[in-house]
């Protein structure tokens, strides 16, 4: 029974992040996250 | 502002390229030795089962986890815009795992063992992991404690899941009572202990071998393409999906085995869910790519990190498959396991460090570029065409010996072959395997005279880089 309950909150969880991270409000904020890597080199992108 | 900590990142760089080297050097002379037995020379010490544990040590923890403590220590400085906690940890963390190698290095061939694969080291040995293990947590989570910019990079996210995922694994696999200074007893019997082995030996290849390395691809990948990731979101999607189902796929090394019927089949089911997650982050890795496929053509270095995706989704389709017990059932205890292995550890593992450290160590060296570009793309060359040598040699003998050995003679219900008649049919793969190992050795040397010549070359222009500037719009503070 809690091992259920556990689980079926853990699956809640799961699929409301999914949902959260796919709001479009939160793109911008995502989108400036996944620069990071490319912060430290100075116009190497190719656009 | 201060200067990034690099001297730990080509510390262990360095050591990455040499202990490669080193391990890949062993696996060679046992590959030789199954096709050559004379080759060891009547030396206990120089026998296989002394020798595959100290190939599958070097190769995992000391070649994987010198490439994962320089990678990991650089992203996390980078993308924290923060120089390393403490510079005196960073060292003893360093220093420290050299020991725990050379240790492993000795005791290994001495014949200590505690007969855990992938655990076999001595109680002592183990205590100093633990230590140093959770000095590296320390310095690692410190270093995204005092970060200058609000969000953390998804890189951490991996490499943070997989320092304390070891650190639980390694402790709870190595509980044992002492009975001497290099001997012990495991508290665990039974069922139970091989369930415990290979809950640690799954998540090894889970959160060592998987999760950390996921974290290089989160950041070399974007940086050497000169792109953001394919999907952000999809990349912390696939983070929490990997991290809640690896846990669990453990049994699958127990199939058919005394281990109850139910953890069997659990172990079988996680094992194929597994395939989403792991496919959706290779593929966010390779679409990275689009727009900007043609450097393919040119970039050696990014050839090495597509293709270690390519590997790696090869082998995480192979090993759910593998899980299925029907299939296990053929697979299970043949060469095709060693091939799975090979394809994973040579082909996904190996080249998404080499191509990180070959992107990585022009930067350390405030150097434009490598040594010599073309010797990398040679390199890349030799590795790829080595491990598909070995790969393809393993796959075949290995459901060769699996076909040979469950072959019966309806009329009398006897076995068709003797086990010495599958081994003898095996005889020729074991040289295409030592070829194909060969091979990929011969790149390790191509990379290590590549290494040493950019070091040279950069002799007196190493400075030391200032850390970038805390976000205004993402300060902390």
């Amino acid at each position: 029974m809690v091992a259920g309950v556990i689980t079926a909150v853990l699956l809640v969880l799961f699929v409301g992040g999914w949902i959260w991270l796919w709001l479009p409000r939160n793109k911008p904020a995502l989108d400036a996250a996944a620069r990071m890597p490319l912060e430290d080199d100075n116009g190497e992108e190719t656009p | 502002m201060g200067n990034y900590n690099d001297k730990v990142v080509r510390q262990f760089a360095v050591m990455t390229v040499v202990w490669g080297v080193v391990g890949m050097l062993v696996g060679v002379l046992i590959a030789a030795q199954l096709y050559f037995p004379a080759l060891n020379f009547n030396v206990p010490w120089l026998t296989f089962g002394r020798l595959r544990p100290l190939h599958t040590n070097a190769v995992i923890f000391a070649f994987g986890g010198c490439a994962l403590f320089a990678t990991s220590l650089y992203t996390v400085q980078r993308t924290c815009h923060v120089r390393l906690l403490s510079d005196k940890l960073a060292a003893f963390v360093f220093w420290g795992w050299q020991l725990i190698i050379v240790a492993a290095a000795i005791s290994l061939p001495l014949g200590y063992t505690q007969g855990k694969e992938y655990a076999e080291l001595e109680w002592p040995i183990d205590i100093a992991i633990a230590i140093v293990w959770v000095s590296y947590a320390v310095l690692f989570f410190g270093t995204i404690a005092k970060r200058k910019v609000k969000h953390i990079y998804v890189a951490n996210w991996f490499y943070g899941a997989y320092i304390i995922t070891i650190a639980l694994l390694h402790i709870v696999n190595n509980l044992s009572i002492p009975s001497g200074w290099m001997t012990s007893y495991s508290i665990y019997s039974g069922s139970v202990d091989a369930m415990v082995q290979w809950w640690y030996g799954h998540n090894a290849v889970g959160f060592f071998l998987t999760t950390a390395f996921l974290g290089m691809m989160y950041y070399f990948v974007p940086k050497q393409a000169g792109r953001p990731i394919y999907s952000y979101r999809l990349s912390i999607v696939h983070f929490w999906a990997l991290i809640a189902i690896y846990m669990w796929a453990g049994p699958h090394h127990l199939m058919y085995t005394a281990l109850p019927d139910w953890a069997q089949s659990l172990g079988m089911v996680f094992s194929l869910i597994l395939l989403a997650p792991s496919w959706g982050g290779a593929i966010n890795g390779i679409l990275t790519l689009s727009g900007v496929w043609h450097k393919l053509r040119t970039d050696p270095i990014l050839k090495f990190l597509i293709v270690s995706l390519s590997f790696y989704m090869m082998s995480t389709f192979e090993g759910p498959m593998m899980s299925i017990k029907t299939v296990n059932s053929l697979s299970h205890y043949t060469d095709w396991t060693i091939g799975h292995v090979h394809s994973g550890a040579l082909g996904w593992v190996a080249m998404i460090s080499i191509g990180s450290i070959y992107a990585m160590l022009p930067r350390l060296l405030n150097q434009q570029q490598m040594y010599s570009v073309k010797l990398i793309d040679t390199h890349f060359w030799l590795h790829t065409i080595g491990v598909v040598v070995y790969i393809a040699s393993m796959w075949i003998a290995g459901v060769m010996q699996g076909l040979m050995w469950r072959a019966t003679d309806p009329d009398n219900g006897t076995l068709v072959y003797s086990f010495v008649e599958s081994l003898n049919a095996t005889k020729p793969y074991y040289l295409f395997r030592l070829g194909g190992g060969l091979i990929v050795l011969s790149g390790m040397f191509v990379m290590a005279w590549n290494v040493f010549k950019t070091f040279q070359q950069a002799r007196g222009a190493i400075v030391a880089q200032p850390v970038l500037p805390a976000d205004a719009a993402d300060a902390r503070a």
